[in-house]
């Protein structure tokens, strides 16, 4: 399906509160899960779900319910994620892409690391205007979402933990985490430039000397960044 | 017995021109994120081996590529795991601050060779890899990331090691 085509089937507001909602849980979402939390009837929701797996927006697959099994067990359910690929539509046609591979391949053989993150820092402290440095995880937050990396609090240190409700001061403090990298194309082939770029753009945003500090932790399919408090500014 | 159950596993140079001699205080960031970086590849998923200067904990002492220039010689499963090691782990972060360590190359600083599972390569085959990747480009004897073969263009099938080149099994 055209890009075009598949990105006019996020028109209808169900299947678009649909969409973000899956996008948003970043694992597999099942056809109740996703009628409870946008609020819409079950066989509504799995309609809207399965128009977006043939747009091509989600991705499909089947899973047996936890703590079920043998005779009565029932059939698998279907389950949905968000397709990896992109969906880009420009009018007029235009090209960022190529132009954004062919600077940092120039950049890249140059050894020009210290020239874009200088440029990507300035560019993260106009983008944050004059307001003061940001004061905390939640702000941060909302300052990432605005610009696409989907940003989610991870307790630190481990999951099994978390449960137990054992949260020791100071032992386990949260960091934010992100799902998307808005820079993914030209990340993937020039990781360290590119990811090196992205955390100046970001200490920028973020503005120096406030309580939030980004470092690199990078891993498997996220971004390259985490935020936490500093520890310098832990009161 | 080979441990993965991959027929041919990825080989990986690469080398990199110091700035200041190791013991120069602008490399000790550098010098101290090697034990953190080397125990993550240690543990990485689809890791098989590295070279070490015997006695020490890694390969920084060993200069077979000239003086000034350290060698990195690794051993992966897969093209994938030495990707997600090399660029979505702690290793990331040494990487974006190479600049400050190292020389910019001109040639190529890193290649990539399929050996068979279970052949561990000498730091003199490496320097040949790279050799041969910058005198004729990439090749499916010699190539980058970004301009990679598979196992099979190197003649070294892409099978489980299981799947023997001993013929058919005989039947039952």
């Amino acid at each position: 399906m055209d890009d075009i085509d598949a990105i006019a089937a996020l028109q209808d507001p169900v299947r678009r509160r649909l969409y973000e909602y899956v996008a948003a849980q970043g694992r597999e979402v099942g056809r109740n899960e996703a009628a409870e939390a946008t609020g819409v009837a079950r066989t509504l929701a799995a309609h809207h779900l399965d128009r977006l797996a043939e747009a091509g927006l989600l991705d499909t697959g089947s899973r047996r319910l936890t703590g079920r099994s043998g005779p009565g067990a029932g059939r698998p359910a279907k389950v949905y994620t968000r397709a990896r690929g992109e969906r880009l539509v420009s009018l007029p046609a235009r090209d960022y892409r190529t132009a954004a591979e062919l600077l940092a391949e120039a950049a890249e053989q140059a050894g020009l690391d210290a020239g874009l993150c200088a440029a990507a820092r300035r560019r993260g402290e106009v983008l944050r205007g004059s307001a003061a440095p940001c004061r905390g995880l939640d702000e941060a937050m909302e300052l990432l979402a605005a610009r696409g990396y989907e940003p989610h609090l991870e307790a630190a240190g481990d999951a099994g933990d978390a449960a137990a409700g054992v949260a020791a001061a100071g032992a386990a403090a949260p960091v934010v985490r992100m799902r998307n990298c808005p820079f993914h194309a030209v990340a993937e082939r020039f990781p360290p430039l590119v990811c090196g770029m992205n955390l100046a753009l970001l200490e920028g945003l973020l503005g120096a000397g406030g309580p939030v500090r980004a470092r690199m932790d990078a891993r498997p399919g996220e971004c390259c960044v985490v935020l936490e408090l500093s520890k310098d500014n832990d009161d | 017995m080979t441990a993965s159950g991959y027929a041919a596993h990825l080989a990986q140079l690469n080398v990199a021109t110091l700035r200041f001699s190791l013991d120069d205080p602008r490399m000790t960031p550098f010098v101290d994120m090697l034990d953190t970086v080397n125990a993550a590849a240690d543990d990485a998923p689809g890791f098989v081996w590295r070279l070490v200067e015997q006695g020490a904990a890694d390969a920084t002492a060993l200069r077979p590529a000239g003086e000034d220039v350290i060698v990195n010689l690794t051993v992966w499963e897969t093209r994938e795991a030495l990707w997600d090691f090399t660029y979505r782990s702690e290793h990331l972060d040494v990487m974006r601050r190479r600049r400050e360590w190292f020389q910019r190359h001109a040639q190529a600083h890193l290649v990539l060779w399929w050996i068979p599972a279970g052949h561990l390569p000498t730091a003199g085959e490496a320097l040949a890899r790279l050799a041969d990747l910058r005198a004729h480009g990439p090749s499916a004897r010699a190539f980058t990331f970004a301009s990679s073969y598979s196992a099979a263009e190197a003649d070294l099938g892409p099978g489980p090691a299981l799947e023997t080149a001993t013929g058919e099994p005989s039947p039952a």
